[in-house]
């Protein structure tokens, strides 16, 4: 099992002419991932330097290798094209690494898709990896480890260092997602909870929250009203200021929204333990997974 | 990006949404004849500035004659709201208003889509409307093919209480700020308060127009005049922002850099958890080369608050070698006396690390022992 991603996804990589595509490309197939073919309009029937075969429409690539998953490197001129792309060929997941996609453009792009019964992760995330079985994204490849903790995070790097520790304290993962955390993103912290909470590999849940928004909030409610199993979180921010923008589009505290404690304090009220910095988690963890 | 209020209003009546006719002055010598020139005796006078709170700090003010206008001006133009500078005042026919709405368009998170928010309550923070009187709010969520016209936003009016011309003019004014919201890549615009005044028109009152950022490039005659404001900013934020580092700062000692929004946020929560003070924000993001890294240390080292420099990396694209190499270049080149804590873990730990020892520089690779270290050399408590 596992959610997302799994030993059947085939992958198809937007963008695997570029050099993140490229790069990131190789690092999936390390791994182990099933990455079937590229997409560069215009460079079609070329071979990327990973090997695999280049097409120029996504159309053509997944008519010809089967691939039900999309990985977006484009650049943000040309992403929502790209996103909209993948909807039209009909894949079952595109997950979008790309930063700095006007929010314009990523609402659109996410609404067709949704039409289309796409499920977009991303923009602007490291992807979803199912340890042990595939990986969609850009993660580093040896901080993970297979088990039952689910991970589903706003951030890149904090993901990462969560993973790291999980995995060095003896606690695997079923499956890591990084929803990305910019205002318009195509899949939320709740949608990933349910699929955890329906997926039988998965024990318990980290929930890794930011400041700004209300995402943690939203996530509250439902785990309060329908989760059955054990989450811990993290909220990163607790020292921003407010009216400043911590890096990420959406992390900002206007006024009294979106600040760390009340996230905090929501999250508590809803039976979520919270960690106070990063290395609590496997703590926190270590009881329900016995 | 934020547009000043009156460059805001020029874009709204670019596409027919009343605005009074203002005048921008750039000091008090220009108030008198500014006066001369508005049509009406009792005139308000705003500062332009892109702080919020303007009101509550006197940033707007009243006045009736030509003499009046220019000893206030005088005043607003010495002031400084919330640390911002004033560099120019719009006046403006003071309006006859008999009731106050708000009326704005951003995204909603949760509904993935762009909203327009309506209140009868307007003239107040939509978010403190928000708490106290929720029902005074109407709201009607976009859909990406129909847009907005024009009937959405007299449903809104309806639903407000509204009525006969005033729907008609709502319908279209909420339809126009919708199309800008488009047309400019905004991530909020709004007009609070949307005025009615004695003489049943309205007009917008006040104007807001955020250009999200990550569309800037395609905006690029505002994407010049964003360098002359940020030249007002704390100058080494804009240096910064003109490296393409994100940088916020703080008032603390302890300079830190880390690559990743979430993982330097979780730095900063964690040296303040042991009791030390974080100096900054400074997101070296992901895939960053030496040069990169070697402009964020430069950042910090000119910060004369910051004693120590705490550097917290986890690799995944960015590579630890070329972190190393920018902390051994950094230290030669910049003959600094702040002292050093780094943590480097992932891509390349193990090279970068190397680099380091033979240039007797030690790497945690544990991000809590970091920042115990860090917080301790500061001088803070742990």
């Amino acid at each position: 099992m596992a959610i997302l991603v799994d030993s059947n996804t085939k992958v198809i990589v937007q963008g695997i002419t570029g050099k993140q595509g490229e790069f990131h490309a190789q690092q999936m197939i390390a791994y182990g991932t099933k990455v079937v073919g590229g997409v560069t309009p215009g460079k079609g029937g070329s071979t990327a330097a990973t090997s695999v075969p280049v097409f120029d429409t996504v159309d053509q690539a997944v008519k010809a290798t089967g691939a039900n998953t999309s990985i977006v490197f484009v650049p943000p001129p040309n992403a929502k094209d790209a996103i909209m792309e993948s909807a039209d060929a009909g894949v079952q997941l595109t997950v979008v690494i790309t930063e700095h996609i006007p929010p314009l453009d990523a609402w659109k792009a996410i609404a067709l898709a949704s039409k289309l019964g796409t499920r977009v992760i991303g923009p602007n995330c490291p992807g979803v990896v199912s340890p042990g079985k595939s990986k969609v994204g850009i993660m580093p490849n040896p901080i993970f480890s297979p088990g039952g903790v689910g991970v589903v995070s706003r951030s890149g790097t904090l993901t990462y260092e969560v993973a790291y520790q999980l995995t060095r304290a003896g606690l695997g993962q079923s499956s890591v997602v990084g929803i990305g955390g910019d205002p318009v993103v195509g899949t939320s912290f709740t949608e990933v909870l349910a699929m955890f909470e329906d997926d039988p590999e998965t024990r318990a849940v980290v929930l890794l929250g930011e400041i700004g928004g209300d995402a943690e909030e939203k996530a509250a409610e439902y785990i309060s009203a329908r989760m059955t199993k054990p989450v811990v979180a993290y909220v990163a921010g607790r020292t921003a200021p407010a009216g400043k923008r911590m890096g990420h589009a959406g992390a900002i505290v206007s006024g009294t929204e979106g600040t760390a404690e009340t996230k905090i304090k929501t999250l508590e009220l809803a039976g979520v333990r919270v960690a106070e910095t990063p290395s609590e988690i496997p703590r926190l963890l270590a009881p329900s997974l016995r | 990006m934020k547009l000043f209020e009156h460059e805001a209003k020029a874009i709204f009546r670019s596409v027919g949404i009343p605005t009074p006719n203002g005048i921008l002055i750039h000091s008090p010598e220009e108030a008198a004849g500014a006066y001369s020139k508005v049509d009406s005796n009792q005139v308000v006078l705003k500062t332009q500035v892109l702080v919020g709170g303007r009101g509550k700090a006197g940033g707007v003010v009243f006045a009736s004659s030509g003499d009046e206008a220019m000893r206030l001006s005088q005043k607003l133009f010495s002031m400084k709201i919330k640390g911002e500078a004033v560099h120019s005042v719009l006046m403006e026919p003071k309006l006859d208003i008999r009731r106050e709405l708000y009326l704005g368009v951003t995204y909603d998170k949760s509904k993935r889509s762009p909203v327009v928010v309506a209140s009868s309550s307007g003239g107040v923070e939509i978010e403190e409307v928000a708490k106290t009187s929720p029902s005074s709010i109407v709201k009607q969520w976009v859909d990406s093919y129909t847009g907005f016209p024009a009937f959405m936003g007299r449903k809104l009016a309806a639903q407000l209480g509204l009525g006969g011309t005033l729907l008609q003019d709502f319908g279209q004014i909420s339809s126009r700020l919708y199309t800008l919201f488009e047309a400019f890549d905004a991530d909020l615009i709004e007009t609070n308060p949307l005025a009615i005044t004695g003489d049943g028109r309205l007009v917008a009152a006040d104007a807001r127009l955020n250009v999200a950022d990550d569309a800037l490039y395609r905006h690029s005659d505002l994407a010049k005049s964003e360098r002359d404001r940020l030249a007002s900013a704390s100058t080494l934020e804009a240096r910064a922002h003109e490296m393409g580092v994100q940088y916020v700062e703080l008032e603390g000692d302890i300079g830190i850099i880390g690559n990743g929004a979430g993982l330097t946020m979780a730095t900063l929560d964690l040296v303040n958890h042991f009791g030390g003070r974080p100096a900054n924000f400074l997101d070296a993001g992901g895939g960053s080369s030496t040069e990169s890294f070697l402009k964020a240390l430069t950042i910090l080292n000119d910060n004369p608050k910051v004693k120590v420099i705490f550097v917290n990396i986890l690799a995944g694209i960015t590579r630890c070698d070329d972190v190393a190499n920018a902390i051994v270049t950094a230290q030669r080149t910049l003959n600094t006396s702040k002292k050093f804590v780094i943590r480097l873990a992932g891509t390349n730990e193990e090279e970068g690390k190397m680099i380091l020892k033979q240039h007797s520089f030690n790497a945690y690779s544990d991000m809590e022992e970091a920042a115990r270290r860090a917080v301790v050399l500061a001088g803070g408590a742990e």
